[in-house]
């Protein structure tokens, strides 16, 4: 049997392979360079002439300034778009569940899940033409309404809170796919029997559609714990300047700077394994909670 | 089922269309703005009158930046990135996603491979580890750089798994009994048969090596090699690079309002997005589906 297994099977292993030699190479290849982070590095010397420096980068890290406002930053504007990324889909896949005329449905699905497939870098481009202070058309519409101007992307105050809404307007639309394809494996006998019971529209939407996404709904919440460090590379380092560094600088455009513009390979290196290494506890647990009480699989 | 409609039913029904189709609205207004903007004259841009509709219609701005050598040589490499990415992400996506889709029993080591691609979901080596590896490689400035790290998706690849063991196992099991290969197998029955999945991966994919901007500003030097989101990104967003070098175009550049060739750059640049969206919204309902919620 074993001659004629690998006889019938190798051509798999073969596929495997082909795509497992570039994972190797460029996702575990990465991972044996991480011991850069305990090194003063410098490319000419290459990964293992460089010297070695034991845990003197993350003590570096820890008495920089920076650090702890940078870890702020993230954390708050990552949970802030966690909890608002998860409530708007929801109510707007309720709301659009309402709705009985089939073409409305479509048009305004199709013209939500737009923003979704454009890059950071359009939108950017966008949001920086119309929040701007002086011509956008969002201030020119709030002098109209007598309203101040308000320089969105140059004031500390504002920005979180526009890195926040901008992400919910290129996503709330995409998300809410889940929830109303969720919403239409409720079994309609039920509503069928809440109707014949005399069940008003909101006692049916509390007591059969509200518990019959929960699953979901609770599924979605616990994935998102994987982002606790993931305030969002491309939007925030498309929109910030060094005007909001106080309260828009995360972690990952931290690393980028220290590291392709300051040439800090090690430091960055140090920070990046910090995050690398808090985001995988926190997705292995999300996995793990989402299969334990979900029964959730990947694959 | 005919019902009885209260009147606080009617009201709400129509708050809730009223209410979605503002939704709607803010949505595709700020796109809508930033179009006007491109297709106006630069006087009534400057004097602030245009707001959802062209004022002074024109196209000056668009025929400026595509004569730019800079703005069309970046088109030619996102076209490149897009054809030989893609190509190769769809044939790693397929033969990657078919063996694995086997239960542990009928491919030895599966349930070792399936891990060692899921822990790259899960850990990663970080940004500059990663430039290293490609700097090692002597991959900097070539159309390598951009398609080789991401050559095998892998939530792709799960979501084809997925997708591959929903189909009926019976047939593989008589492609197998009339003595067709592994290959012959995949190419003849569980390709064809995957039409709509391999569609759906194949348009995220397009879309995705189109928009990438990222790896493009890193992993080129040279300006000259930038593919055009990267291109985009510096000229739109950094504004550290010239628009244009020629000096003729350089006179005709001071004619024109700086945004509104800012407006049109990113019209250009979500041109091709626009373009496959009726065919992604056909598919990825299915596709999004398919991969997130399953038995």
């Amino acid at each position: 049997m074993g001659q004629s297994r690998w006889a019938r099977d190798w051509p798999l292993h073969l596929m495997v392979w082909t795509g497992l030699a570039f994972v190797l190479v460029f996702s575990y290849g990465p991972m044996i360079g991480i011991v850069i982070a305990f090194q003063k590095f410098l490319p000419l010397n290459g990964l293992f002439g460089s010297k070695w420096i034991g845990f003197d980068n993350f003590r570096y890290i820890a008495h920089m300034p920076d650090t702890s406002r940078v870890i702020f930053n993230t954390v708050f504007i990552a949970v802030m778009k966690m909890i608002a990324g998860l409530i708007v889909p929801i109510v707007i896949a309720l709301l659009l569940n309402e709705i009985v005329v089939k073409a409305f449905k479509r048009t305004v699905q199709t013209i939500i899940y737009l923003p979704h497939f454009l890059s950071w870098v359009i939108l950017a481009g966008i949001l920086r033409d119309v929040l701007s202070p002086n011509f956008g058309i969002v201030n020119d519409f709030m002098a109209w309404l007598g309203m101040p101007r308000v320089f969105f992307l140059g004031d500390e105050r504002w920005f979180p809170f526009v890195l926040v809404a901008s992400d919910v307007w290129k996503e709330f639309g995409f998300g809410t796919i889940v929830f109303l394809a969720a919403l239409t494996g409720i079994n309609p006998v039920l509503y069928e029997a809440a109707v014949i019971d005399g069940a008003s529209r909101w006692k049916r939407t509390l007591h059969i559609t509200l518990p019959g996404i929960v699953p979901i709904v609770v599924l979605m919440a616990t994935l998102s714990l994987g982002n606790v460090l993931n305030a969002g590379f491309d939007q925030v380092f498309n929109l910030y300047s060094t005007v909001v560094y106080s309260t828009g600088d995360i972690l990952d455009t931290y690393i980028y700077r220290l590291g392709l513009h300051n040439f800090e390979f090690g430091v960055a290196t140090a920070v990046g394994l910090f995050k690398s290494a808090v985001s995988f506890v926190l997705i292995s647990v999300s996995y793990l909670l989402a299969y334990r009480f979900a029964n959730y699989r990947i694959f | 089922m005919v019902q009885r409609r209260t009147a606080g039913e009617l009201l709400f029904a129509a708050a809730n269309h009223a209410l979605l189709a503002a939704l709607a609205l803010l949505c595709v207004l700020p796109i809508v703005n930033v179009l006007a903007v491109s297709l106006s004259e630069g006087y009534y841009v400057t004097a602030g009158m245009v707001k959802l509709w062209p004022v002074g219609f024109n196209l000056k701005s668009y025929a400026f930046v595509a004569q730019t050598t800079e703005f069309l040589r970046s088109v030619w490499v996102a076209v490149q990135r897009v054809a030989v990415g893609g190509a190769l992400n769809m044939l790693l996506t397929v033969i990657v996603a078919y063996p694995l889709s086997k239960e542990a029993g009928q491919l030895k080591g599966r349930t070792l491979y399936v891990w060692l691609f899921v822990f790259t979901m899960l850990f990663s080596g970080g940004l500059i580890p990663t430039y290293v590896v490609v700097q090692e490689l002597r991959l900097l400035d070539t159309l390598w750089a951009l398609v080789l790290p991401g050559a095998v998706p892998i939530f792709n690849v799960i979501l084809l798994l997925n997708f591959f063991r929903s189909l009926p196992k019976e047939l593989e099991e008589a492609a197998h009994i009339d003595g067709a290969s592994h290959w012959q197998t995949l190419a003849k029955l569980i390709v064809p048969l995957s039409k709509p999945a391999l569609a759906t991966i194949a348009l995220f994919t397009i879309v995705g090596h189109w928009n990438e901007w990222f790896s493009g500003l890193i992993y080129m030097n040279r300006p000259e090699n930038y593919p055009l989101a990267s291109y985009l990104q510096t000229v739109i967003i950094q504004r550290d690079m010239m628009v244009t070098a020629d000096p003729s175009l350089m006179a005709q550049l001071a004619e024109l309002n700086n945004r509104s060739v800012k407006a049109a750059q990113i019209f250009l640049g979500a041109l091709p997005v626009f373009c496959v969206y009726p065919f992604l919204q056909r598919y990825f309902m299915t596709g999004i589906v398919m991969g997130s919620v399953k038995e």
